[in-house]
C-alpha cells in the first residue's frame, strides 16, 4: 500500500529538551495510526512539525511521496490540537465558514458542507449561536466538524474524545471509521490505550523524544506476549492435574486455570496432556497483553518525569 | 480570496459589527459637541452679576469707573452702609479710602468670583491712573479719546516670506490648533488601537484558537491580518467621526436659538472672560480652523501627512503591541511591565509635541520628528507651521523614510517573537528572551 506520510530522522531540539530526537516512521494511506506516548514525550512537537507549525531542525517529511511544504500542503491536512479553541464571540456558522475558507474552500462550498455536517450531528439549531453558549462537549463536536470539513487526506486528532459522553464519542468514532474507509488517513494521538486498541491499525510509541515501538497492533501484542493461556474446564480440577513440566500455574480456581507455557512445548502438547487426563475442556485462550500493559512496561523502565537538560545542538 | 484577506476581513467585520464600536462611534461626537457647546453656554449663563455700592468717593472715581451690565454695576449714589447694603439690593459695598491710603475694602456676604474681583480692581487702577494723569494737566476729553482710540488698536500680523518672494500671512493660532489636534489624535489612537491589537492577540492565545489557525496559515499572516484589519477599523471610525462632527456642527444652528449662537460667537471673539481655559481654547481653534479658509495653509498636504503618520505610527507600534500580546498569559498584569518600554516613547512624543508647538524649530523638535519612535506625534505638530518654511523637505522626507524603515524592523521583530510566543504557554517572556527568539535562526 502506498504511504501517505513518511517521516525520516526528524529532530527538533529546544533550549532545554530534545523534544523529538531522530524519529522515523511511515503511515499507510487509509490507515488509522496511533501516536502514543506519556506526557512530555514529544507528541505535540512532532504533530506541529507534520502540520507545518514548527520547522524541524533536521530530517524530512514526505507527504504523498513529495517533500512536505507547509504553504501548498496545508489544505490537505486537518489538525485538531489537544489545546483546542474557537473564537468565543463569533457565531458558530460564520466561524465554521471562516475556518473552512482558511483551508481553501470557497464560501459557498463551505456553507453547503457545514450544513450537511450539522444535519448529521444534529447541530442545525446552533448556526446563529455563539461558541460561548456551548458546553465543552458541544464545542468539541464543532471543533471536530471544522477539522474534517475540507476532507483532508491526512486528519490529525489529538485526544479527540476528551470531554465527550459515550454517545457523542461513538458518533465521532463512527465518523473516523467511515473516513478511513473512504481513504482518508487518520493520526490519532492519545494516552487512552483501550481506545487505541479499538480503533488503530498501526501504532508508534514515543518516549523522551525517541521512538521505542513501531508496528501493527496485532504484531506489537504478539511481540510482547508472555505465553499465557486461560483454560476453562467442565470438571473439577485436582492437584495432580497441574503437576507437570509443560507449564507453570499462574492462578487457579475450581474450573479455571491460568498458565504460562514453557518455551519448549507447543499448545497442542498442553491440550494433549489434559485430554489424556480425561478432563473436558470448555475453552482454551491465549492471553495477549493489553496495550496498556505494554505501554506501562516500556515506559516504567525510564524515569517518570521528564528532566530538563542542557542541549548543545 | 487569499488567506490574509480573509483574516483582515474577519478582524474588521467582527469589530465593526460590535455594539461597542457602533456606540462609541456615534456617542463620542455627540458628547464632544454637547461638552463644547454646554461649557460655553454655561460659562456665559453663569457669569455672576454684582451690584456694588461705592461709598466715600473722593470725587474722581465716579467719572472714571465704568459699570458693565453683564458683570459689575457700580452705584455711586447709594445711601448704604455695612449694616443695610443687602437690604437695599446690593451684593457688596466698596469703601474707598481717604487720599493717601491704599486700603480699599469690599464687604460682601457672598465671596466675589475672580472675574468680578478682577474687574473691580482694573476699574480702580484705571481711575487712579486717570486721576494722576489729570493732575499732571491732561484734559479729561483727551484722555477719553486716547483710551477710545487705543482700545483694541493692534492686530498683529506675522508675514512670512516665501522662497518665491511672495509673502504669506502666518496664522500661528491656527497652526497651533491643527498641530495640537492632529498630534493628540495620533497619540490617543496609537494607544487605543495598539491596545486593541494586543488584546486581540492575547485573546487568540488564551482561547487556544491560535494553534488551529496557524495550522491553516502562516503566523505572520495571522498577525498582519489582525494589524491591518484593526487599522481599517480605526480609519472607519475617524471617517465617521469627521462626518458626524461636521453634520452636527452645521445642524446645530437650527436647534439652538439665534441669540445663544450670537452669545457663543461673542464669547469666541472676546476670548477672555470665559473661565475654564484649555478646553474652550481648543474648541475655538477647531472652530476657527473650520470656519476660516486661510490662504497659505496647504490642507491637502496636512491631510496626506496626517494619514501617513497615523498609519505609519500605528503600524510601527501595533507590531510591538502584537509581540507583547503573544507572550503574555492569563494574567493581564503581565502586560503592564512589558508595555512600559513601548508606552514611554509615546508619552515622550506627546511631551515633545507640546514644546515643539511653541518652538517648532528647536533641535529637540527636529530630531524627535525624525526618529520613528516619536515622529508620528511630533511631526504632525510641526507640519501645520509650514512646509518647507518650518519643516524643510529633507526633514519631512527623512522622517517618512525612517518611519517606513522603522515599521519594517518592528514588524520583522514582532513576527519572529509572535510565532514562538503564540504557542508558548506557562511563563511570560522578558524583552531579553524575545530578542533571543528574534535573532535565532
Amino acid at each position: 500500500m502506498q504511504n501517505i506520510l513518511e517521516v525520516k530522522n526528524l529532530k527538533k531540539y529546544f533550549a532545554t529538551q530534545k523534544a523529538v530526537d531522530d524519529v522515523s516512521f511511515s503511515i499507510a494511506k487509509g490507515s488509522i495510526f496511533g501516536l502514543l506516548g506519556p506526557n512530555g514525550a514529544g507528541k505535540t512537537t512532532l504533530l506541529r512539525m507534520i502540520t507545518g507549525i514548527f520547522y524541524p531542525d533536521e530530517g524530512e517529511i514526505m507527504l504523498n511521496g513529495k517533500k512536505f511544504s507547509p504553504e501548498n500542503d496545508i489544505g490537505s491536512i486537518g489538525y485538531m490540537p489537544e489545546e483546542r479553541g474557537l473564537y468565543k464571540k463569533m457565531k458558530i456558522g460564520e466561524q465554521a465558514i471562516y475556518l473552512a475558507q482558511l483551508k481553501g474552500l470557497s464560501r459557498q462550498e463551505a456553507r453547503e458542507k457545514i450544513k450537511e455536517w450539522f444535519v448529521k450531528f444534529e447541530m442545525q439549531s446552533w448556526w446563529d449561536k455563539k461558541v460561548e453558549d456551548l458546553s465543552k462537549g458541544m464545542s468539541q463536536k464543532l471543533q471536530f466538524v471544522t477539522t474534517v470539513l475540507h476532507e483532508p487526506d491526512l486528519i490529525i486528532l489529538d485526544e479527540p474524545f476528551s470531554g465527550l459522553d459515550p454517545v457523542n464519542a461513538n458518533l465521532i468514532k463512527d465518523e473516523i471509521f467511515r473516513m478511513s474507509k473512504q481513504g482518508h488517513t487518520i493520526i490519532f494521538s492519545t494516552h487512552r490505550m483501550e481506545q487505541v486498541e479499538e480503533i488503530c491499525n498501526h501504532i508508534i510509541l514515543l518516549n523522551k523524544g525517541k521512538k521505542i515501538l513501531d508496528g501493527s497492533v496485532k504484531q506489537v501484542k504478539n511481540d510482547f506476549k508472555e505465553n499465557l493461556f486461560r483454560i476453562e474446564f467442565e470438571d473439577q480440577l485436582l492437584p495432580e492435574h497441574t503437576a507437570i513440566h509443560l507449564f507453570q500455574v499462574i492462578s487457579k480456581n475450581d474450573h479455571e486455570l491460568v498458565i504460562k507455557k514453557n518455551e519448549d512445548f507447543s499448545t497442542n502438547d498442553i491440550l494433549q496432556f489434559f485430554i489424556t487426563k480425561g478432563l473436558h475442556i470448555h475453552s482454551f485462550n491465549e492471553m495477549l497483553p493489553s496495550l496498556n500493559d505494554i505501554f506501562i512496561r516500556l515506559v516504567e523502565a525510564t524515569p517518570r518525569a521528564r528532566q530538563f537538560e542542557t542541549i548543545n545542538a | 480570496m487569499n488567506k490574509i484577506g480573509l483574516i483582515i476581513q474577519r478582524e474588521y467585520l467582527t469589530r465593526v459589527k460590535n455594539k461597542t464600536f457602533i456606540l462609541s462611534t456615534f456617542m463620542l461626537p455627540i458628547v464632544m459637541i454637547l461638552f463644547i457647546v454646554g461649557s460655553t453656554f454655561f460659562a456665559i449663563k453663569s457669569r455672576e452679576k454684582r451690584k456694588v455700592a461705592v461709598v466715600n468717593d473722593p470725587g474722581y472715581f465716579r467719572s472714571n469707573m465704568k459699570s458693565d451690565s453683564s458683570s459689575v454695576i457700580f452705584d455711586f449714589n447709594a445711601v448704604a452702609d455695612s449694616t443695610n447694603y443687602e437690604a437695599k439690593g446690593y451684593d457688596g459695598i466698596l469703601y474707598l479710602p481717604a487720599v493717601g491710603s491704599n486700603k480699599y475694602e469690599l464687604r460682601s456676604n457672598k465671596q466675589f468670583g475672580l472675574d468680578s474681583k478682577g474687574y473691580i480692581e482694573r476699574q480702580l487702577n484705571k481711575a487712579i491712573e486717570n486721576n494722576m494723569l489729570e493732575q499732571r494737566g491732561i484734559e479729561k476729553t483727551t484722555l477719553d479719546s486716547i483710551s477710545k482710540a487705543s482700545d483694541n488698536a493692534v492686530e498683529l500680523n506675522n508675514i512670512v516670506k516665501e522662497k518665491n518672494g511672495e509673502s504669506r500671512q502666518a496664522n500661528a493660532g491656527l497652526a497651533y490648533g491643527v498641530g495640537f489636534g492632529s498630534g493628540i489624535l495620533i497619540y490617543i489612537t496609537m494607544f487605543i488601537f495598539g491596545a486593541m491589537v494586543m488584546r486581540g492577540v492575547a485573546e487568540e492565545k488564551m482561547n487556544r484558537i491560535a494553534e488551529v489557525i496557524v495550522s491553516s496559515c502562516k503566523p505572520f499572516e495571522l498577525m498582519m491580518g489582525k494589524i491591518i484589519g484593526i487599522a481599517g477599523v480605526g480609519l472607519t471610525q475617524f471617517l465617521l467621526w469627521i462626518i458626524l462632527i461636521f453634520a452636527l456642527m452645521s445642524s446645530l444652528q437650527f436647534f439652538l436659538p439665534a441669540e445663544t449662537m450670537q452669545q457663543i460667537q461673542d464669547a469666541q471673539q472676546s476670548q477672555q472672560g470665559i473661565p475654564g481655559g484649555a478646553n474652550n481654547t481648543m474648541a475655538l481653534k477647531i472652530m476657527e480652523a473650520k470656519t476660516t479658509l486661510i490662504e497659505g495653509v496647504n490642507w491637502g498636504l496636512i491631510i496626506f501627512c496626517f494619514l501617513f503618520y497615523f498609519l505609519g505610527g500605528y503600524l510601527f507600534y501595533a507590531a510591538l503591541f502584537a509581540a507583547i500580546g503573544s507572550v503574555i498569559n492569563e494574567d493581564p498584569q503581565e502586560a503592564q511591565s512589558l508595555m512600559l518600554p513601548i508606552t514611554m516613547p509615546i508619552i515622550f512624543g506627546f511631551i515633545i509635541l507640546t514644546s515643539s508647538l511653541q518652538n517648532p524649530n528647536s533641535p529637540v523638535a527636529v530630531w524627535a520628528s525624525i526618529i520613528p519612535f516619536t515622529s508620528p506625534i511630533v511631526m504632525m505638530g510641526r507640519i501645520p507651521f509650514g512646509v518647507p518654511q518650518t519643516v524643510p523637505y529633507w526633514q519631512l522626507g527623512l522622517s517618512m523614510i525612517s518611519l517606513i524603515g522603522g515599521f519594517l524592523v518592528t514588524t520583522w521583530f514582532a513576527g519572529k517573537v509572535y510565532r514562538t510566543g503564540i504557542l508558548m504557554y506557562g511563563k511570560k517572556a522578558s524583552w531579553k528572551e524575545m530578542a533571543k527568539w528574534a535573532f535565532r535562526k
